[in-house]
């Protein structure tokens, strides 16, 4: 059972990424390049989401040996990912002192009904919604952060951008409504009168929320914190590309500064090849739509 | 105790003219800081590259987040040339957890040395990993029942002669204090505690 102030440490965790790149690394030499660009935390992974959907098969949690040798090649925080719904991998992970669980339907989903019960960890998770409803189910559950469910390994933004365009929309049609109006608006959502009621009270999600999923450039990572992101996820962007090094400094710098056109400019020349991508409508397995 | 996260839309709050409170921007918890500032009603601005670095600055906050992060975009963003000069003019400076680590004259896990001023040697993750994040209770100087939030956070490995324990706990040093120079390695602005920055804004 977790102690009581857990829930804040880990949201508190969270608010510590702010304004920054958390990428996806599959070795630890990609690890220190990851942390030398800039990037505040890494994703452990075997395979990047790219090569799961050129692979198929059934994808699982990483070898945990694989994940400790990026544990020890870096200082930053280091997540790893585990199938939705699969309760023993996640107490794998919180057994090797991972500092975030990134509950993905990146992988195989374990369990098509039921997400794990996240308040029973002492370690965080992190959770993809594609909407407020999702979003706050997903925090009823014990997320402690938040992302969007960007389709992996496509390089294609579109659904990172509806899914953070709809989840704002969301926030302030709540906003807008009178307090008697937030039961009708909880049941609607499917979540907790409380969480709807936070959302009403706050304008925001009680946690933080990161964008992810098909971030590819600097000009994509500036995209989404326009649009209300607090920080950007990239996943096969980065080691998919012709300079990894030099792509991902400049995503850091893209997500720091991202109302600044002029360098914006600077940072997207040169940059070698981008990951070649997948069109939406091009995909035969639409990963976002596991879990929600 | 916790305050809610924060998203700050704007990009700085209160008279702009003069006694501007710069927070470091670049990554990390400044949205917590520019909050608790504009509770007290002291002018703030987020500074995100050297131009944003002007005169009406005279006070620094550096707040929390991946040091290594923010080290590398202070020097992209050129906003390192003018703290730097800030910091060694005697100038307030405030840094919690990361900002210590920038502070700090010596790292003794880490080849980095950032602004270097703050005459301590700080050990970076020195709880471990975030299962080893923690809340307690202490002090700051004379500023008690103090809430302490860690996380992922440092502690001080040795002090030297220019600065002042103001915090210890479990026999490690957290809180050091340096002219104006104020440095700690949990995070008041995680709480609805502010008088730490009440504190600094009187330096």
């Amino acid at each position: 059972m977790a102690e009581e102030n857990r829930a804040e440490l880990n949201r508190n965790l969270a608010q510590m990424l702010k304004g920054g790149v958390i990428m996806d690394v599959t070795t630890p030499e990609q690890a220190k390049i990851a942390q030398d660009a800039g990037a505040c935390a890494v994703m452990a992974l075997e395979r990047i989401p790219a090569d799961i959907r050129a692979a198929g098969g059934v994808s699982r949690m990483s070898d945990p040996a694989m994940i400790k040798g990026i544990q020890e090649a870096v200082t930053i925080p280091v997540m790893a990912k585990v199938r939705i719904g699969h309760i023993a991998e996640a107490r794998i992970l919180q057994a090797i002192d991972i500092d975030y669980i990134d509950e993905s339907e990146v992988l195989s989903p374990a369990d098509d009904v039921y997400h794990i019960d996240k308040t029973q960890f002492k370690v965080p998770f992190v959770c993809g919604a594609k909407n407020l409803g999702e979003a706050l189910r997903r925090i009823a559950e014990g997320a402690a952060m938040i992302r969007t469910k960007g389709e992996p390994g496509t390089g294609d933004v579109i659904q990172a951008v509806r899914h953070m365009r709809t989840m704002n929309r969301q926030i302030h049609e709540l906003q807008a409504l009178r307090d008697d109006e937030i039961f009708e608006a909880a049941k609607k959502l499917e979540v907790p009168y409380d969480l709807a009621k936070y959302v009403h009270d706050n304008g925001r999600l009680p946690v933080v929320n990161f964008a992810a999923g098909g971030v590819a450039t600097p000009a994509d990572a500036a995209l989404m914190m326009e649009l209300g992101a607090e920080g950007v996820f990239v996943g096969s962007g980065i080691f998919k590309s012709g300079d990894p090094a030099k792509r991902a400094a400049a995503i850091v710098q893209a997500t720091a500064n991202w109302q600044d056109a002029d360098l914006l400019a600077r940072l997207s020349e040169n940059l070698g090849e981008a990951m070649v991508g997948i069109n939406e409508d091009e995909i035969k397995t639409i990963m976002a739509a596991r879990g929600e | 105790m916790v305050v809610a996260v924060q998203y700050i839309e704007k990009e700085q709050g209160g008279d702009q003219t003069h006694d501007v409170t710069g927070i470091l921007a670049v990554q990390g918890a400044f949205a917590e800081h520019a909050a608790t500032l504009d509770k007290l009603g002291a002018s703030w601005r987020l500074l995100r590259a050297a131009e944003d670095f002007d005169d009406s600055i005279s006070r620094m906050i550096l707040p929390g987040g991946e040091s290594t992060t923010q080290g590398k975009l202070l020097h992209s963003t050129g906003l390192f040339d003018p703290i730097k000069r800030h910091i060694d003019a005697g100038k307030p400076v405030l840094g919690t957890c990361a900002g210590m680590i920038l502070l700090a004259s010596k790292l003794d896990n880490d080849d980095n040395v950032y602004f270097g001023e703050l005459d301590a040697v700080v050990h970076r993750n020195a709880y471990g990993r975030q299962l080893g994040s923690f809340q307690t209770v202490g002090s700051f100087g004379d500023i008690h029942d103090l809430p302490l939030v860690f996380i992922r956070g440092p502690y001080v490995a040795q002090v030297g002669p220019k600065a002042t324990v103001e915090t210890e706990v479990d026999g490690h040093v957290v809180g050091l204090r340096q002219g104006n120079i104020l440095a700690t390695a949990f995070h008041p602005e995680l709480t609805d505690d502010t008088r730490v920055h009440e504190l600094f804004l009187s330096l």
